[in-house]
């Protein structure tokens, strides 16, 4: 402790360098930590406090098939089972589809149901009454709302593709919600009812189950899909979660793309201390000798180089830090592309391991120079010009 | 008079340890920036070989893909004999009425399994794509419940093995071939009998698709119009080769990132650059005196410390460049946002995307030599070489 003076007046030696060093350290350090924040959210974070107890019920083979609505029924049997929702994917054309933004999901839902088993949707009351009252009627986002400009009331026309008809409906309603995405349209799956009737396309896309704890979830998983095991239209039962990240894989192989940003972040910033840090000690190679000559052992010499090392690292890392947890903010204002972008910020874990990683940088980037000057013999090292 | 390259090369090589920790994370940058390009650039050029250009895709009117398109078989009917449609040796119609659909299946990449799509097609539907070639086993039986893989589908899926039995529709659908394209999207699509597949799927009326092949370039464009313009029929026709640029668009958000990771990167870098140079400036006060004593004008030098960082960042982006030639070649899937399926494809270092590489390391290097290069411009003689 003593020698944290000394510390600080090495750092602050070369001021210029130390700035840039700093800097650049804090730059890459925050995107590992967005990079790591972005992983740990989708792989180990779990799900979002509102969808631990939901879970989705799709066609075995794929989500495009249908199954049968009374499926609903023999859900709701399902020990542990509160509430089952079926929902429907209309797909469709809004305005222009050649235009990417004019694209959001439009769910059929049973209205009635939708706000039970969403429960973190908050909406005005006389605005969910008028929803359920309405056939023809929807809801939207808050952000999707804002996007278009959807105000209560107006009216929305979605041309059929999937479907062989169009659909005309009428905003009921604007819902909120912080966790989950709000960019979604919700209509009356009466529509569909009415518009399919006597037809065989008139069968539940996907089912939504809320189960009445998180704890039943895997066993309520298992029930339903051995009750449909040697159906027709066998079954497959996921978590909400679940269900979500396996739409990742469309983006492409996120996980190993993730995972080589991270490593070739760290390397770049390994590369860029120690370099610092061997330019930093080989100036000094003369001050080492007069330090020597004062009495300074060699196990002292190395460590306040190693210190200086960390110290630096340390400040660029909490830089880096704060940086990384405003970039979160920023995220979680985008467009959710899973529901777990919506909540994402630096979790204790993640903070751990890069707190970690600046450890280990700053010591493994000084350690060869500073044991190099720590061993230099005095003569030599005080005859040494550079 | 400018001051001989063979000058920094050989500063170069003096501090080597520095030169190649700053060359190394110039080239870290540069191979991640290479690596998102390469992993578009396959994308796209997988796309781009896809696709006859005398083939028309014909869906319903409004919609972008085959798999949200309900085709009627009496459509097909009705637009099978039109004007301009290119005929087989027998004289039949190459008008190939298509049903699509996609089922989930595992992979060594994605165990938990992706979409692939399965393509119900007639006799037709094969002629029409002639350049498919089997490699293995045979083509499947009409009536029966067989397939015939793509090679993609066959190198990546395990389940999707000859003599392996694949389950969707109502029942087991035996594999008894592979085939492979020139045209890599094909090689991503499961093939089946249509009529099969249509009973299995309860869609024997309405169907996804129709390919159809003009006879010539002038018809295809006219025969695109006609079906467009044609009220009765309400289709929407497109040359095939766009319907397949078009879902190159499905990297975008992988370019994005690594563009944005790349940047953010790149100021670090720049920063390390700058680093480097300024210590060699600092190092060399008194050579750059000499320098001046000897005549060379306060540009030579600006222009001799600014080449030598930008030496520095080409072996940088040489290295870079050299980094990421592994992954050329290497086989991966990506979601196609137009057919909701999944598509492999190859990533491709082509020499555009080196050349992009270098010109981004120059920049890095440009940006972080510029300001030590004008700090040793602006040094005083005598400060110069008096210091020590």
């Amino acid at each position: 402790m003593r020698f944290l003076p000394l510390i600080v007046k090495n750092c602050l030696r070369n001021r210029r360098r130390s700035v840039l060093t700093i800097t650049s350290l804090s730059i890459s350090l925050c995107l590992l930590g967005v990079m790591m924040a972005l992983y740990y959210a989708l792989f180990f974070g779990g799900p979002a406090k509102a969808q631990a107890r939901r879970i989705v019920t799709r066609h075995k083979v794929s989500i495009v098939f249908q199954m049968p609505i009374y499926y609903r029924e023999q859900i709701r049997k399902v020990a542990g089972v509160e509430e089952v929702a079926i929902w429907q994917w209309y797909g469709g054309v809004y305005k222009d589809s050649r235009d990417q933004r004019n694209f959001f999901p439009r769910l059929g839902i049973e209205a009635e149901k939708l706000f039970s088993v969403y429960q973190d949707y908050r909406i005005p009351e006389d605005q969910k009454r008028a929803f359920l009252r309405d056939p023809a009627g929807c809801v939207v986002g808050r952000t999707l709302a804002n996007r278009f400009g959807f105000h209560v009331g107006d009216k929305i026309l979605i041309k059929g593709d999937i479907f062989p008809f169009d659909l005309d409906l009428t905003v009921r309603g604007i819902f909120e919600t912080s966790e989950g995405s709000d960019e979604t349209l919700w209509f009356n799956f009466k529509y569909l009812e009415n518009a399919l009737r006597n037809s065989s396309r008139l069968a539940a896309g996907t089912f939504t189950i809320l189960a009445r704890s998180p704890e039943d979830v895997p066993r309520i998983c298992r029930d339903v899909d051995e009750l449909f095991a040697n159906s027709p239209a066998p079954t497959k039962t996921e978590s909400e979660y679940a269900f979500g990240l396996s739409f990742l894989s469309f983006l492409g192989n996120i996980k190993v793309i993730l995972m080589s940003i991270c490593g070739a972040v760290t390397f770049t910033i390994l590369l860029i201390s120690a370099n610092t840090m061997a330019m930093s000690v080989r100036e000094r190679v003369r001050e080492v000798g007069v330090l020597k000559t004062l009495g300074f052992q060699a196990r002292t010499i190395l460590w306040l180089i190693l210190a200086e090392s960390g110290l630096i690292a340390i400040i660029g890392g909490a830089i880096g830090l704060v940086v990384a947890q405003l970039l979160c903010v920023v995220i979680r204002q985008g467009p959710a592309i899973v529901d777990q972008t919506k909540t994402l910020s630096i979790q204790p874990p993640v903070f751990a391991a890069l707190i970690g990683v600046s450890l280990f940088i700053g010591v493994a980037s000084a350690i060869v120079p500073a044991w190099h000057a720590s061993r230099q013999n005095i003569v030599d090292a005080l005859r040494f010009t550079d | 008079m400018a001051i001989p390259l063979s000058y920094n090369v050989r500063n170069l090589r003096v501090r080597k340890t520095t030169t190649a920790m700053t060359a190394l994370g110039i080239a870290l940058t540069v191979s991640v920036l290479l690596a998102a390009f390469a992993l578009v650039e396959g994308l796209r050029s997988a796309f781009e070989a896809s696709g006859h250009p005398l083939h028309i895709l014909v869906t319903r009117k409004g919609s972008d893909s085959e798999l949200s398109s309900n085709f009627n078989r009496s459509v097909y009917n009705d637009l099978k004999f039109k004007q301009g449609i290119a005929r087989d040796a027998k004289g039949e119609p190459l008008a190939s009425l298509e049903m699509v659909t996609v089922i989930n299946l595992a992979s060594q990449e994605f165990p938990e399994g992706s979409n692939i799509s399965v393509r119900g097609v007639t006799a037709t539907g094969l002629a029409i794509r002639e350049e498919m070639k089997l490699t293995q086993g045979r083509w499947f039986t009409p009536g029966r419940r067989e397939v015939t893989v793509g090679s993609s589908i066959a190198r990546r899926n395990p389940d999707a093995q000859m003599g392996r039995m694949l389950r969707f529709g109502r029942g087991d659908w035996e594999v008894v071939g592979v085939f492979d394209s020139p045209q890599p999207a094909r090689n991503s699509e499961i093939l089946a009998d249509l009529n099969q597949a249509a009973g299995d799927f309860e869609r024997t009326e309405v169907l996804s698709s129709a390919l159809i092949r003009a006879t010539d370039a002038v018809t295809h464009q006219a025969l695109i119009n006609d079906l467009n313009y044609d009220g009765k029929l309400n289709v929407q026709a497109r040359p095939e080769k766009d319907y397949y640029q078009q879902q190159t668009s499905s990297g975008d958000l992988v370019r994005y990132l690594g563009t944005f990771v790349a940047l953010i990167m790149a100021v670090g870098s720049c920063f390390a650059a700058m680093n480097t140079m300024y210590a060699a400036v600092a190092r060399r006060s008194k050579e750059i005196g000499t320098l001046r004593v000897l005549g060379f004008s306060r540009r030579s030098i600006l222009l001799s410390f600014l080449l030598e960082s930008l030496l520095l960042s080409l072996l940088g982006g040489a290295l870079g460049i050299a980094l990421v030639l592994p992954l050329n070649g290497l086989t991966t899937g990506i979601g196609s946002n137009v057919t909701f399926a999944e598509v492999a494809f190859s990533l491709r270092v082509s020499p555009e995307i080196m050349a992009k590489g270098m010109v981004f390391a120059l920049a890095m290097g440009a940006f972080g030599g510029l300001l030590p290069a004008f700090s040793a411009a602006r040094k005083q003689i005598l400060a110069a070489l008096r210091q020590v």
